[in-house]
């Protein structure tokens, strides 16, 4: 069987990554998923947090998907996400910032927002600390 | 003849216009450049969501949403994306003439139809030619969003699922280089399955949670990114049009100059030869 697996991940904006791939590891609407070469077809939502690539020779990429789709066929993977970026790209102060006023937002009772939108946004920064940190433990 | 006088204000005037379609032709082409960047940004989504949705409906899944079930068509719906503004050579006369002669088609077959308009131009066509005009939404800036165009597309979509309409195809100018610009009608929904050989057999997804909603999901974003990326599209198609309409007219004003000063300078000899000829026969009268 084939050892790896073409993976494209796209979102609105461009064209993120593409190329052959021996394992991509998402969180999924309902858990964390690791999928290999061989899957069988599978259709599912992407949280927003990170996608881990596993290139071919055992490297890894991490990127960062603030939700989307995943789909699965046996020759190709493609994640759809809403937006995504490279990892390295991801700004921590920006979301420790963007993190502290949401909850600020969220705590302020009185103030006219809009609930599940500031909630979204939290769990969306949260994330996109999460794909820092583990960013960070590989690099250690 | 007319004379030297006459002729130079006429030059005059044609050279004020040659000026603004120069200017003009600049202008578009700048903005082809963003336009064009936007526009293969968005493709690769769009490309890719459409496989993935050609999958699906190639897909035996237990749960089939009436986006993917095909009925006896008695009425279509087309979404017609053309540009605000005019000057851009035959973009949208081919677009709506390709629109048109669907139409009669339709027509002879009895088949209804009902039209949802993005940009100006389709709606003043379609004021002056009938039909059904269902949403029509105008001033889509240069960078289009979104949010400016659910709404119309959504009174489609509605239609669609309350059985109004039985199919919808969206109309626009697709991209091919500066100088092609290629009229294009798809249809959307019901969607079209792909024709890839190697999955052909019966087979189905594993959902994660639940097929309903995920297909759901995933044909709503689907439809938006289309009409999304037809809406861009038809921005780059329009600067480009725009550019290559602007120099010919700039090229066809440098031509008629030429022309007209050939005959200033004509008039201009003859007046001179005749003024001579009276002075030599002034003098030998005299």
């Amino acid at each position: 069987m084939a050892s790896t697996v073409f993976c494209s991940i796209v979102s609105a904006e461009e064209e993120i990554f593409s190329g052959e791939v021996e394992m991509v590891v998402a969180s999924g609407t309902i858990g964390e998923l690791g999928i290999m070469p061989g899957h069988t077809p599978l259709l599912t939502g992407v949280k927003p947090g990170p996608v881990r690539l596993i290139l071919e020779g055992g490297e890894e990429e991490i990127f960062f998907a603030s939700g989307g789709y995943l789909e699965v066929q046996p020759t190709s993977i493609t994640i759809l996400a809403d937006t995504a970026l490279r990892a390295d790209d991801l700004d921590e102060a920006a979301a420790l910032e963007a993190q502290k006023k949401a909850e600020q937002e969220l705590s302020d009772q009185k103030a006219d927002i809009d609930f599940a939108r500031v909630a979204a946004d939290l769990q969306e920064q949260a994330a996109m600390l999460r794909t820092i940190q583990k960013i960070r433990d590989k690099k250690q | 003849m007319a004379s030297a006088k006459e002729l130079r204000k006429q030059i005059g005037s044609i050279k004020n216009t040659q000026k603004i379609t120069s200017a003009m032709e600049m202008v578009a082409a700048s903005k082809m450049r963003k336009a064009q960047d936007r526009m293969s940004r968005g493709r690769p989504y769009s490309d890719h969501i459409r496989s993935v949705i050609g999958h699906v409906a190639n897909a035996s899944p237990e749960y089939r949403h009436a986006f993917m079930k095909e009925r006896e068509v008695k009425r279509v719906g087309y979404i017609v994306i053309t540009t605000d503004k005019g000057l851009c050579g035959g973009l949208n006369v081919n677009l709506l003439k390709a629109v048109v002669n669907d139409l009669k088609k339709l027509s002879e077959d009895d088949i209804e139809y009902d039209l949802c308009l993005i940009g100006n131009k389709g709606a003043q066509f379609f004021r002056s030619y009938g039909g059904n005009v269902v949403a029509a939404s105008s001033h889509v800036s240069e960078e289009p969003q979104i949010t400016d165009l659910i709404g119309s597309i959504k009174v489609m979509l509605d239609a669609f699922e309350n059985g109004e309409v039985d199919k919808i195809c969206l109309a626009n100018n697709v991209f091919v280089n500066t100088m092609t610009q290629k009229p294009t009608i798809r249809q959307l929904v019901p969607l079209d399955p792909s024709e890839e050989e190697e999955i052909q057999h019966r087979w189905d997804y594993i959902y994660e949670p639940d097929a309903r909603q995920l297909i759901e999901g995933l044909v709503t974003r689907f439809i938006e990114s289309q009409v999304y990326q037809g809406v861009v599209e038809n921005v780059a198609c329009e600067q480009a049009a725009k550019m290559i309409a602007m120099k010919s007219a700039t090229d066809n004003a440098g031509d008629l100059i030429d022309e007209l000063e050939l005959v200033m300078n004509n008039a201009r000899q003859a007046a001179i030869t005749q003024e001579l000829s009276e002075i030599v026969g002034g003098a030998a009268a005299v």
